[in-house]
């Protein structure tokens, strides 16, 4: 017991410096993600972004909506710094990533979650050695994966799937495997690129369903899509692009304190794909609704 | 641990779908060594044997008969003081028929001689061959009117038994040479085979360097199981390569060494089969982690 209590007292310590640092009163604190001013030009003279300005508050459920070549996903590689900015600086959690050491990325890239619409899955490994690898490769404990993994999957409703191959689920499974990767190891920052492009109607509001309960576990959720109608069913934050610059940035009220279910349910009868999908869309769902 | 483990999985997991390319530098791993395994003792030899040779080479200046054992003494002891030489020897009369009527198949030469035509002589023998000619020089310069003049006067003219060693100079030169051009056009193969297995490794597995970045593994994270593909690869080729080698060793070179000369003198002048086989076994190793080290700092973009 004795020898228990110095720990204890580090650690309440830490915690005192970490709580003591600077910051505004929850709501208010440093957006996680912010961009000032940031412009983009390819080489070749093309500006994919023009002096785009954009905060996002921990906790936020965003859409990003435009037509192909606004520049999103020129968006969403500077948040991770597979690009560079042209001008202008975007902040992650307050800190300037342009100004990022290149040893410091990959501890970046280890805080943002990232979804895309061609899933990025590894054709030769499993459903749960997919999402392991994602903990294998950033040093994680085989105990942290043993105890992770499983447990991420059956968020995602995936438990029965363990020993799957990718090529032997269904697109919005797959899609379930990837965002099980991406938020594994439980980034602050989830991005999701397109990641119900590929998918029918009524698996993309699964896959929503999923990233809308990923966001009320705490987690910053900004999506990527042209899908206008799901957009506006969902009734949530959209900023869209046009050109390269932000020409819509909007917050929709209402419904924010609805669960995963209710939100399913609206999302199917708003977009009108109500009982028939529903069996199908709870099959993935198998004893992960809140 | 769980790390060192993980890279080797991925490593082996890589050699496995990459089989074909894997297995074709492999092979040239194996070749390379056994080459280098067989050329290795082949310069050694003739370079002991040229060495043999040169350290054979020498000049003689052959004294005139009438020179008194204190003269010859005396002049000894200049030729020594000269610069580069090694070793002065006295030959007398005698000596020099021996060793004619021992070099001679035809004895009856020697036989018939009523008297010894052969001149005592001065053996001289230089740090370096090379440096021969500069001695004669120092020993028997050439005078103000041309003709050449001893040091001293009981030296008659300089001859040298050995004309031919500029020869054996010239082919062990060549030999050289090619050997060496040889082994290093093996080394260039295998380093580009290693490093094209690992292009290849690189290339189709693309997607999971991919994700390996997106989901923030470091650098070298990414890297180590390609070195380790690179590495397994000399690894095992340079254990096949001394396999062979050995098994030569003891069903064709051992045997034989016993009636040939040239083959036994590996035994004395030449690195022992060990050491050998360690630096055979280095060379493979490191000559893949060269190749893959290359590869990877110009195809992996992390």
């Amino acid at each position: 017991m004795s020898a228990e209590a110095p720990l204890g007292m580090a650690r309440s310590k830490k915690k005192q410096t970490r709580d003591e640092q600077p910051r505004r009163p929850s709501g208010r604190r440093a957006p996680i993600i912010e961009l000032s001013d940031v412009t983009k030009v390819y080489p070749g003279g093309h500006m994919a972004l023009d002096r785009v300005n954009l905060a996002i508050g921990r906790g936020e459920f965003v859409f990003l909506v435009g037509p192909t070549g606004c520049g999103k996903s020129t968006l969403i590689k500077m948040l991770i710094r597979e690009l560079a900015t042209t001008e202008g600086a975007v902040k992650i959690a307050g800190r300037d990533i342009g100004a990022l050491p290149e040893k410091k990325i990959p501890q970046l890239r280890r805080n943002i979650g990232t979804v895309f619409q061609d899933f990025k899955l590894l054709p030769d490994r499993t459903v749960y050695d997919n999402v392991a690898y994602a903990l294998q490769v950033i040093g994680a404990s085989r105990h942290e994966i043993r105890e992770q993994v499983p447990q991420t999957l059956r968020l995602v409703g995936l438990s029965t799937k363990l020993n799957s191959y990718p090529d032997q689920l269904s697109g919005g499974e797959q899609q379930r495997v990837s965002i099980a990767r991406a938020f594994v190891n439980h980034p602050p920052l989830l991005l999701a690129d397109e990641p119900s492009g590929n998918l029918d109607p009524v698996t993309s509001i699964g896959i929503m369903q999923l990233l809308y309960r990923i966001n009320k576990a705490g987690t910053t959720v900004l999506v990527v899509t042209h899908d206008r109608e799901m957009v506006d069913s969902m009734q949530r934050r959209v900023v869209e692009l046009y050109e390269g610059r932000v020409v819509r940035d909007e917050v929709s009220g209402g419904y924010t304190e609805e669960s995963t279910t209710e939100f399913g349910l609206r999302m199917r009868a708003e977009m009108g794909v109500g009982t028939a999908g529903e069996g199908q869309t709870n099959g993935h769902d198998q004893g992960s609704l809140l | 641990m769980s790390r060192l483990i993980f890279f080797l999985q991925e490593a082996v997991r890589a050699l496995r779908r990459n089989a074909a390319p894997s297995l074709a530098a492999v092979v040239t791993t194996v070749v390379t060594v056994i080459l280098l395994g067989v050329l290795i003792p082949i310069f050694q030899t003739t370079q002991a044997k040229s060495d043999e040779v040169r350290s054979e080479l020498n000049v003689h200046f052959a004294l005139f008969d009438d020179a008194t054992p204190a003269e010859i003494h005396s002049l000894e002891k200049r030729i020594v003081a000269i610069p580069h030489v090694a070793s002065v020897t006295f030959v007398s009369k005698k000596e020099a028929l021996a060793t004619l009527r021992s070099q001679l198949k035809d004895k009856s030469i020697v036989e018939e001689l009523h008297t010894n035509p052969l001149p005592a002589s001065l053996e001289v023998k230089a740090d370096d061959p090379a440096n021969l000619p500069k001695i004669s020089a120092t020993v028997i310069p050439t005078g103000a009117n041309g003709k050449p003049q001893p040091i001293s006067p009981i030296i008659d003219n300089e001859f040298n038994p050995q004309q031919d060693s500029s020869k054996i100079e010239q082919v062990t030169g060549a030999l050289k040479i090619v050997l060496t051009v040889m082994t290093a056009l093996l080394i260039a193969a295998s380093l580009m085979l290693v490093g094209n297995t690992i292009r290849l490794s690189i290339y189709t597995r693309r997607r999971e360097v991919e994700v390996m970045r997106l989901v923030g593994a470091t650098r070298w994270f990414i890297r180590w199981p390609f070195m380790i593909e690179g590495v397994v690869v000399g690894f095992v080729g340079g254990l096949v390569a001394i396999l062979i080698l050995w098994l030569g060793k003891i069903t064709v070179v051992d045997p034989l060494s016993d009636s040939f000369s040239f083959l036994a003198a590996q035994n004395n002048s030449t690195l022992s089969f060990p050491a050998l086989v360690a630096i055979l076994f280095a060379a493979a190793v490191l000559v893949s982690t060269i190749g893959s080290g290359i590869t990877l700092r110009r195809f992996l973009k992390v």
